[in-house]
C-alpha cells in the first residue's frame, strides 16, 4: 500500500541566513529513510504518465520501485539506462514542468518528489564507490561532439555506450559548459559535474579542452580527420542587452559574465586571480533562473541589497518556483512590474542607479503572457553600484560563420530537425541552446540523446551502403 | 599543456614567449589573438599573436607586465608549460587593397602593430611605421620594424630615442608633407589610438584600430569585451578586435578598461610581496 500523505517529504536545506553567505550546496539531499518513505508515495501507475514528461524518458516508476526495495544502486542503474547525467538532472531539472507535472499524486496534493529521488539514487551511487561503467567494445566508427555542456555530454555518452569512438571538443579550459560556467556551486557543485565527466571518460570518451571548433579547427577539418558525423552543442552565445543608455558603464555586466567570473573562474575564493565586483547594492534585471542564480551569487559575495528587477509580476516570473522561494528566503528583494529605462553614472563612469518606470499588465501578447505597459510619469530610481543584465542570450556565432552549408534562422539559431537534430548539412547534427536559444539543461540533454540515435542510424546506413 | 620553447626579454617590462601549438600556428593571421592561462586556477587573458612559425608549430606573444597574470607569465622559463592556450580568436586584420599605409604603434602595442606592418610589406604595400615609446630602454622590435618598413619613425616622450614627441606629431608631419595613405593602422594605448583617430579624421584617412578590452572567455559568450562602435554595441572577441577607429567610443572604452585597476594593483603588490618573502 502506497504512503498516502499528500505532501512531498521536504528537502532538507542549509538554513537560509547561513547559506546566503556561503557557496556550499543549498539542498542537502534525502537520507535513506526519507527516500524510501518518499518512494512509497509512488503509485506505480500502469500507464506511467511521468515518463512521458521526461525529455530523456527515464523509467521513473521502475527506479522508484528499486528505492522502495532498498536497492539504491539498482535504482541508479535504471536511471543510467536513459540519462547520462543523473546527479545533475536530480538537481537542476524543472521537474514541476516535466515528470512531476504528470504525476497522478499531483492531482490531489503534491506529486512524488521524482527529482529528489533521482538525486538520492545518483548520490548514493557516487558515494558507494561503485565502479564506473566500462567502455564497451568498439564498433570501429568515430564521431565528434562540439561543446561539452549537457547536450554534448549526453550525445557523447549515448554514442560511447553504442561503441563509438567519441571526441568532445570544448572551447573553455574545463568541460561542462553551462554546468560549470553558468549554474552556481550552491545549486550544482562542480565536483558533481567533474564526476559525471569522469564517468564519460571511463566509457572511452575523449575530452579535448581549449579547442574552439570554427576557429582552431573547422567542422570540415573534423570530417577530414575521419570523424563520420559531428554533433554541435555549442550552446548559448552572446548575452542580450536592453539597449538603454548607460549599459556600458563600469559595474554593468551580463549575467553570463558575472556567473562566469564566479563559477568558472572561482572569483568568490580569496586567492582567485580573476576579479569580480563586490558591490553593496546589486540589481539583476530579468526574471529567469539565470537571474536568480546571479542574484543569489551576489548575496553570497557580500552585497547588502540585491534586487530582482522584472517588468511583469510574480505570476509571470519565468524562474522555477523553488529558485524564487530560495532567493526570497535568502533575502533577495523583488522589484516587480518595474523596468529600467536608463542606467545613471557617477562622476567616474561607474553605474550608481537605475532609472526605472513602473509597469502595469495589459492584454496578453503573442507569448500568452500579459504585456507589461509603462505607467506614465511613474519614474523612480533604484540605487545600485552593480547592475547585472539577465535577459537571455543569442546562440554562439562562431560555428555558423565558419561552416558552409549550415542554415540558421533569423535569431541565429542553427536549424535542426526536432526529432533527429539533423541540420541542413549532411553528417552534421545539432541540439541544445545552439538550436533553441536559451532553454533548460534537460531539453538540451533530450536533444543530445535524440541526435545520438540519429547519428548511429546515419553512420550505420552509410557503412552499409 | 603548451610548452614555452623560447623566451626573450625585449625590455625590462616586456617579454616575448614562443609557445608550441601547431594547430594555432597553422591558422593564426595578423590581428588575431589567443587566450591563455599562466597557471592552474589562473585567470584567462587575451594576447594578440605577434608571430607564427608554421614549420616549427609555434605561436609568439609579447606581453607587458601589468598585473598578476603577466607577472606569473614572466616567471615561466623555457621548457615550462602553460596549462591553457586557445585560439586563434577574433577576425584577422583586413589588409586587402591597401597599397600604402601608416602603421602607428605605441609601447607594447608595437608588438601587435609589427605583424601588421610585416604582412603589408610582404604583400608589397608601402609601409611607413611610426612607433612611440616613453624612453630609450623601452624600445622594442626596432630592427624588425626597419626591415618591414619603407620609412621608420621612432618617437619618444623624453627624446632619448628618435625624436622627442608623440606619434601623432610624426604622423601629422608626414601627412602635411604630402604622404597619401590608403589607411592608417593604429595599435597602442587607448589614449594614443583616440588621438591618432582624431587627427586622421581631420584629414579623412580611414583608420583601423585594434581594441584590447577585458575579456573572459573570448569566444562570444560573456559580453565583457563590449564596445560602442558607431553607436552600436559590438563585441571585440567576435566582431573585432579591429574596428573603424573613427567610430569607436574611446572614452567609454577607457573607463571600462580601468574597471578592475584597483584589484590588479592589490594583486600585483601582493604577488611582489610573496616574491620578497620567498627570497
Amino acid at each position: 500500500m502506497a504512503n498516502m500523505i499528500s505532501e512531498k517529504h521536504p528537502m532538507p536545506t542549509q538554513d537560509a541566513k547561513v547559506r546566503a553567505r556561503n557557496f556550499k550546496e543549498v539542498a542537502l539531499g534525502y537520507d535513506e529513510a526519507t527516500a524510501v518513505a518518499e518512494a512509497e508515495r509512488c503509485l506505480n501507475c500502469k500507464n506511467k504518465p511521468c515518463v512521458g514528461g521526461c525529455p530523456v524518458n527515464i523509467q521513473i516508476p521502475d527506479f522508484i520501485s528499486k528505492i522502495k526495495e532498498g536497492d539504491y544502486e539498482g535504482a541508479y542503474q535504471v536511471i543510467s539506462l536513459s540519462s547520462s547525467l543523473p546527479a545533475v538532472c536530480g538537481r537542476v531539472c524543472p521537474q514541476e514542468n516535466q515528470c512531476e507535472k504528470y504525476c497522478v499524486r499531483g492531482i490531489k496534493g503534491e506529486s512524488v518528489g521524482i527529482g529528489r529521488l533521482e538525486r538520492f539514487a545518483a548520490d548514493y551511487h557516487a558515494e558507494s564507490g561503485a565502479p564506473q561503467q566500462a567502455a564497451p567494445a568498439s564498433n570501429g566508427h568515430k564521431a565528434a561532439v562540439v561543446g561539452s555542456g549537457p547536450a554534448g555530454l549526453t550525445c557523447a555518452g549515448e554514442l560511447a555506450k553504442l561503441g563509438y569512438s567519441v571526441s568532445v571538443f570544448e572551447a573553455l579550459h574545463v568541460p561542462g559548459g553551462v554546468l560549470v560556467y553558468g549554474i552556481p556551486e550552491f545549486r550544482l557543485p562542480k565536483s558533481i559535474v567533474a564526476r559525471e565527466v569522469e564517468g564519460l571518460k571511463a566509457l572511452g570518451v575523449e575530452i579535448v579542452t581549449d579547442m574552439v571548433i570554427g576557429k582552431t579547427l573547422s567542422v570540415d577539418e573534423l570530417f577530414e580527420q575521419g570523424f563520420e558525423a559531428v554533433f554541435i552543442g555549442s550552446g548559448a552565445g552572446l548575452p542580450m542587452f536592453m539597449h538603454i543608455p548607460g549599459e556600458n558603464l563600469v559595474g554593468v555586466c551580463s549575467a553570463n559574465e558575472f556567473l562566469t567570473r564566479v563559477n568558472l573562474m572561482k572569483a568568490y575564493e580569496e586567492d582567485s586571480q580573476t576579479p569580480v565586483q563586490r558591490a553593496r547594492n546589486v540589481a539583476v534585471v530579468g526574471g529567469g533562473n539565470v537571474a536568480m542564480d546571479a542574484a543569489r551569487s551576489a548575496l553570497r559575495l557580500g552585497a547588502e541589497n540585491v534586487y530582482i528587477v522584472y517588468r511583469r509580476s510574480m505570476e509571470e516570473l519565468p524562474a522555477r518556483r523553488e529558485e524564487v522561494e530560495h532567493a526570497g528566503e535568502e533575502g533577495v528583494q523583488f522589484r516587480l512590474l518595474c523596468n529600467p529605462v536608463e542606467l545613471l553614472s557617477d562622476d567616474k563612469g561607474a553605474v550608481k542607479a537605475l532609472r526605472c518606470v513602473k509597469m502595469e499588465l495589459g492584454e496578453p501578447d503573442e507569448s500568452g503572457r500579459r504585456r507589461p505597459v509603462p505607467v506614465e510619469g511613474s519614474e523612480f530610481e533604484i540605487e545600485a553600484d552593480c547592475v547585472i543584465m539577465s535577459l537571455g542570450t543569442s546562440p554562439n556565432p562562431l560555428i555558423k560563420s565558419t561552416t558552409e552549408g549550415l542554415e540558421t534562422n533569423r535569431r541565429g539559431c542553427l536549424i535542426a530537425d526536432e526529432e533527429t537534430g539533423a541540420t541542413s548539412r549532411e553528417g552534421v547534427f545539432a541540439g541544445g541552446d545552439a538550436v533553441t536559444g536559451s532553454a533548460t539543461v534537460i531539453l538540451a540533454m533530450g536533444a543530445g540523446k535524440k541526435a545520438a540515435a540519429a547519428i548511429d542510424e546515419y553512420i550505420k546506413a552509410k557503412a552499409e551502403a | 599543456m603548451f610548452k614555452i620553447v623560447r623566451r626573450t626579454e625585449l625590455n625590462p617590462t616586456v617579454t616575448r614567449i614562443e609557445i608550441a601549438s601547431p594547430l594555432i600556428a597553422a591558422k593564426a593571421k595578423p590581428g588575431q589573438f589567443v587566450i591563455l592561462r599562466a597557471s592552474e586556477n589562473g585567470e584567462r587573458i587575451p594576447l594578440t599573436v605577434a608571430a607564427t612559425d608554421k614549420e616549427a608549430g609555434t605561436v609568439s606573444v609579447i606581453f607587458q607586465i601589468v598585473g598578476e597574470t603577466t607577472m606569473l607569465l614572466n616567471e615561466l622559463k623555457e621548457g615550462d608549460f602553460l596549462p591553457d592556450l586557445v585560439g586563434p580568436l577574433g577576425k584577422p586584420t583586413e589588409l586587402e587593397g591597401i597599397k600604402k599605409a601608416a602603421v602607428v604603434g605605441g609601447g607594447v602595442g608595437c608588438a601587435i602593430a609589427y605583424p601588421v606592418a610585416k604582412a603589408l610589406h610582404d604583400r608589397g604595400a608601402e609601409v611607413h611605421s611610426i612607433v612611440g615609446f616613453r624612453s630609450k630602454e623601452l624600445v622594442i622590435l626596432e630592427e624588425e620594424f626597419r626591415a618591414a618598413s619603407d620609412k621608420y619613425v621612432l618617437m619618444s616622450d623624453d627624446g632619448t630615442a628618435g625624436e622627442k614627441g608623440l606619434v601623432t606629431d610624426a604622423l601629422k608631419k608626414l601627412i602635411e608633407a604630402g604622404e597619401e595613405y590608403d589607411e592608417v593602422i593604429a595599435i597602442g594605448p587607448l589614449i594614443m589610438m583616440k588621438f591618432v583617430c582624431a587627427l586622421t579624421k581631420e584629414y579623412g584617412i580611414k583608420t583601423l584600430v585594434s581594441m584590447n578590452p577585458i575579456m573572459i572567455d573570448g569566444t562570444g559568450m560573456c559580453g565583457c569585451c563590449r564596445l560602442t562602435v558607431g553607436g552600436e554595441m559590438k563585441f571585440a572577441c567576435v566582431d573585432g578586435p579591429d574596428f573603424d577607429g573613427h567610430l569607436v567610443d574611446f572614452d567609454e572604452a577607457m573607463a571600462r578598461s580601468a574597471a578592475y585597476r584597483e584589484y590588479e594593483q592589490k594583486r600585483r603588490d601582493g604577488h611582489c610581496n610573496l616574491l620578497k618573502e620567498a627570497r
